[in-house]
């Protein structure tokens, strides 16, 4: 495979770990919960789509929408029943209910669509390629997901800096108690930032899926190359998440090309060396502790 | 309640003659268990033995050092291939090649604690969790480990095939009382180890770390010696789990495994022996027994099957135990973070009191 293919292809993968690491650090930041069931939820988002799709045969669109609204309801749900009523809960603690959170919707997945694999597809029809520059072939998946992921960044930069929600949210990280003094229900800050996430994961979560198929485990390294990404990127950043994930695919796909029984460790060693490197990732600020 | 007034009370290993009286009965009673309970229990009893002896180690790590690791099935995997390994390939007697696969698992145990000198929280659960799958996937592509194919355990010969001495145990009911042995031993073990001066320096490190490193305990030393602890449990553990399965592949040591050991220890209570051979015997029980046969169970049994038929597949009702553990482990969190043990401690409490 040229280079061109492969950069073009890394840089795609990319641009969704990218997508999907946004969703973990929007939580991360705001309530400091890494969220294990993150790619779990948007396994489930993903097969609700598959089963509007292939049951009701409802228009893509149409399911898409029902899926994002469905998506956003999840996120809220989790938060609201798992989350909220833990009082103080460790970080061991939050860790365990979130990977609860994961084994639940797992499960629940399995017992609604069984197991077996299934064929989830975009509207995009694969044979439709463009070859801007020789020897560097561009897919339509390929463009669907820097067309998805840049309107969302660019939302999501608007949404931050502008909107009386967004600066909530940001003072809500900031500092909590402050926030809450200043007239901010953050606890329903939570709410919206868990529903927000849930929504860009099943967006990334779709992606993945119609690149490969999909059934209840389906999510599970994807979501640690992109937490993987996020690693690089250092947790607290969303550009730097986007960096990080562009650099994650490139990584996995030139590893991938040249050593391919190894792509699926490539991940972890990332994620291992830049801990061991740089713990708060490439572009994060350094953090100390509080004692 | 209990109020400890000298140095040796607090490490005797039977605080009273009553709790002595109780563990022989008890002893007495795991000793007989098999006479009496079905074949397929015994299989059962062995899975939990070897789990209790994980999650002890694993509470050593978790629960009594503070550090989070969702990489154990990694440790275990490299107990259960190195024992299988050794004996079948070097022809090494049962007893030193579990003791080399477990020291192997304890250097892995060494080379992960590296890193979580620098990392904590989430950060170490992705780590340790990165590090499990990158064991998993090493061993399913090399194919001295067997490959994807996974690996046949040789028989279990106690004896030293060198020697000409034969001990070959070959059914759940004989191994059931090596397991017994070892894990009354292991349990034994991490107890002492949790009343010394190294458990004392966990539990420091546990509580805050700076603080530890201030009134002189080398974090170095002991955060890399709870890893290599907890993973050489985990090594015995993995090396009598072969054993009991008689055959794995290197899916068996998947992330979920992890995740279950670490719900073994939660469940069960965060930093005491106790708490991890509830938690163990809790969660094996309902993983591999109550909620697999779940359809079987009377009256729920029925109800559950016609909501899988109505609403759900029945081929996935299986699924139903991820569930229930899912479930589980939110809501030990929820309402009673300090486990089983928690549970246990109450009902102490509440009856030492009584009337009041």
């Amino acid at each position: 495979m040229p280079f061109g293919q492969l950069l073009v292809e890394g840089l795609a993968i990319g641009a969704c770990y990218g997508l999907f690491a946004t969703a973990v650090v929007i939580v991360y930041k705001t309530s400091e919960v890494v969220n294990f069931a993150q790619g779990e939820m948007a396994m489930f988002s993903s097969f609700v789509a598959f089963h509007i799709l292939t049951v009701y045969q409802w228009p893509f669109w149409l399911a898409f929408v029902i899926t994002m609204v469905f998506s956003i309801l999840l996120g809220v749900l989790i938060e609201y029943l798992f989350l909220r009523p833990a009082k103080h809960p460790s970080i061991l603690g939050m860790i365990v209910i979130t990977l609860g959170a994961e084994m639940l919707l797992m499960g629940l997945a399995g017992w609604k669509w069984g197991a077996e694999q299934k064929f989830f597809s975009l509207p995009l029809n694969p044979s439709v390629t463009y070859e801007p520059v020789k020897g560097m072939i561009v897919t339509n998946w390929a463009i669907a997901v820097f067309a998805v992921a840049s309107v969302i960044m660019l939302l999501l930069y608007v949404f931050f800096k502008y909107t009386k929600l967004g600066v909530a949210m940001r003072a809500t990280q900031q500092n909590k108690h402050a926030a809450k003094i200043m007239g901010i229900r953050t606890e329903r800050v939570f709410s919206i930032a868990w529903g927000f996430s849930s929504l860009i994961g099943a967006v990334a979560g779709m992606f993945f899926a119609s690149r490969a198929t999909l059934d209840p485990a389906f999510m599970m390294e994807p979501f640690l190359r992109a937490f993987a990404a996020a690693v690089l990127g250092g947790l607290m950043s969303i550009p730097g998440v986007i960096i990080g994930g562009g650099l994650m695919g490139l990584i996995e796909n030139f590893f991938g090309f040249y050593w391919p029984s190894w792509k699926p460790i490539v991940a972890f060693i990332v994620i291992i060396l830049v801990l061991c490197v740089r713990p708060s990732g490439l572009f994060a600020k350094h953090y100390v502790k509080k004692v | 309640m209990d109020m400890k007034r000298d140095y040796y009370e607090d490490i005797r290993l039977f605080k009273s003659g009553v709790v002595l009286f109780w563990t022989i009965a008890l002893l007495l009673f795991l000793f007989t268990l098999p006479l009496y309970a079905p074949n397929y229990h015994v299989y059962l009893l062995n899975i939990i033995m070897v789990h209790i002896i994980l999650a002890v180690g694993l509470n050593i790590l978790v629960g009594s050092t503070g550090q989070i690791s969702l990489g154990h099935a990694g440790f275990f995997a490299i107990g259960a291939y190195g024992t299988a390994l050794l004996m079948a390939k070097l022809q090494i007697p049962f007893v030193f090649a579990i003791l080399a696969a477990a020291f192997i698992a304890a250097f892995f145990g060494f080379i992960l604690g590296l890193p979580a000198l620098r990392l904590e929280g989430p950060y170490l659960a992705i780590a340790s969790l990165g590090f499990g799958l990158t064991i998993m996937h090493i061993i399913g592509g090399v194919d001295l480990f067997g490959g994807r194919m996974g690996v046949k355990v040789p028989p279990l010969d106690l004896g030293i095939s060198q020697l000409g001495v034969a001990w070959v145990l070959k059914t759940d009911f004989q191994k059931y009382y090596l397991i017994l042995i070892i894990t009354i031993l292991m349990v034994i073990g991490a107890r002492n180890i949790l009343k010394t001066r190294v458990g004392r320096s966990f539990v420091a490190i546990r509580d805050s770390d700076i603080a530890a490193e201030v009134i002189g305990v080398n974090l170095t030393v002991y955060k890399t010696l709870a890893f290599a602890v907890s993973a050489f449990y985990a090594g015995i553990a993995g090396g009598l789990f072969g054993f009991v399965l008689g055959f794995f592949d290197p899916f068996t040591f998947n992330m979920i495994l992890s995740i279950i050991f670490l719900v073994m220890v939660v469940v069960g209570g965060l930093g005491t022996v106790s708490g991890g051979i509830m938690g163990a015997c809790l969660i094996t029980y309902l993983q591999y027994d109550l909620l697999k046969n779940i359809g079987e169970v009377p009256y729920f049994g029925a109800f559950m099957i016609d909501i899988s038929q109505r609403w759900f597949t029945t081929v996935g009702l299986e699924n139903f135990s991820s569930m229930a553990i899912g479930l589980i482990m939110i809501g030990i969190i929820i309402f009673e973070p300090l486990g089983m043990f928690g549970f246990w401690i109450r009902m102490k409490k509440y009856w030492m009191t009584w009337p009041f």
